[in-house]
């Protein structure tokens, strides 16, 4: 089979059975690209979940640019990436025409409501799932907390301020405490 | 022009979501709020569907915001523009900058940066859930309820050995919930 295409397809099929994203994704797509396709080794692929953590975006689309590009250069990243985005983009375009008229279903409304509180939650679980695994230093937990009082605060008064913004400060802190804690080594 | 917001904010979405599915989605609810093309309500419940359908959840909200705001040109701009930039430094990691990502100003930056969206991810979380629970009309007695029991679903279950419900098992529940309390 012609390479670009069993790329596009393979990542295709990932995307089509993939739920939720993140780390669920992982367990699928190592065992179609390690173990059936054998694309890559089980190193490779751990490699780039820590890449895929330290870069903006879903993991699922930096494994396929990465695999893509690996096999084919960037027409293979390319077939790869499209593959992985085209089942949700079709399901989702589809849904964003009937989910007004589905939502005007009394019983539908309803169970949105209760809907609107399990994804609050479920939002607030990722955080803290997140912060158990969190490195227990001083400075991550300074910064978490300040991300958290921030954020808060922006949304409680409504603050036109946006929360890339506060990334970023997080991100020049850091910075800061590693050059000055360098310059004390040096 | 709608087209090039839609480029735009997605492209900023794309550029700074770290921290996984559940990192975009602050900074998506910051974008499509400024921009005003979706309701906190309406974002709220995309979110579900998203959590339910196939594919990464930044790219199912940027497909339906797109999509409802100017049609299927708006959701194909909206997509890609919130690809391009993990497709972009991917293929640059991967073709160029291997040691890149381990430079110890870049890990730097990236320590700083990743505790600082777990605290952004459960404020907002909070949020969510409290505005729900408290709105300017007053307290939502039924939606106090309901939070209340998915809490003990999510975190006093388990000590019982009851698993833990995973995220799509989690809206289920809470929309049959929902359909029982704003139902009588």
């Amino acid at each position: 089979m012609n390479l670009l295409l069993e790329l596009f397809l393979c990542f295709a099929k990932i995307g089509l059975f993939t739920f939720g994203g993140g780390y669920a994704m992982i367990a699928i797509i190592e065992n179609t690209c390690v173990e059936q396709k054998k694309w890559m080794t089980h190193d490779e692929m751990m490699d780039i979940a820590v890449i895929a953590e330290s870069t903006p975006g879903p993991i699922a689309i930096n494994t396929a640019t990465h695999v893509g590009y690996k096999r084919a250069g960037v027409i293979g990243a390319l077939a790869a990436t499209v593959g992985m985005v085209l089942p949700s983009f079709v399901i989702i375009f589809l849904i964003s025409m009937f989910l007004e008229q589905f939502m005007e279903i009394t019983i539908i409304a309803n169970a949105f409501q209760g809907i609107k509180i399990g994804v609050g939650l479920l939002i607030f679980d990722a955080g803290l799932k997140m912060m158990k695994k969190m490195p227990a230093k001083k400075l991550s937990r300074g910064l978490m907390i300040f991300g958290l009082v921030a954020m808060l605060c922006i949304n409680l008064f409504s603050i036109r301020i946006s929360s890339v913004l506060v990334m970023l400060t997080a991100a020049v802190v850091s910075l800061a405490v590693h050059f000055v804690k360098g310059g004390r080594n040096a | 022009m709608i087209y090039l917001e839609l480029f735009l904010g997605f492209l900023y979405v794309g550029c700074f979501a770290f921290g996984g599915a559940y990192g975009a989605i602050p900074l998506i609810r910051d974008v499509v709020l400024k921009y005003g093309w979706l309701a906190e309500e309406e974002l709220t419940y995309m979110i579900a569907v998203s959590e339910s359908t196939p594919g990464p959840i930044m790219i199912n909200l940027a497909t339906y915001v797109g999509s409802t705001q100017a049609g299927i040109l708006g959701s194909f701009i909206a997509t890609t523009a919130v690809v391009i930039p993990s497709f972009v430094i991917m293929l640059l990691i991967t073709a160029v900058l291997k040691h890149a990502i381990k430079h110890p100003a870049v890990q730097a930056v990236l320590q700083g940066m990743k505790p600082c969206i777990i605290g952004i991810i459960l404020a907002t979380g909070l949020h969510m859930m409290v505005s729900h629970c408290f709105a300017a009309q007053g307290v939502d007695g039924r939606a106090l309820l309901i939070t209340g029991i998915l809490a003990v679903i999510l975190y006093v279950l388990p000590r019982f050995k009851i698993n833990k419900p995973s995220p799509i098992m989690l809206i289920i529940i809470s929309a049959c919930i929902g359909v029982v309390v704003y139902g009588v």
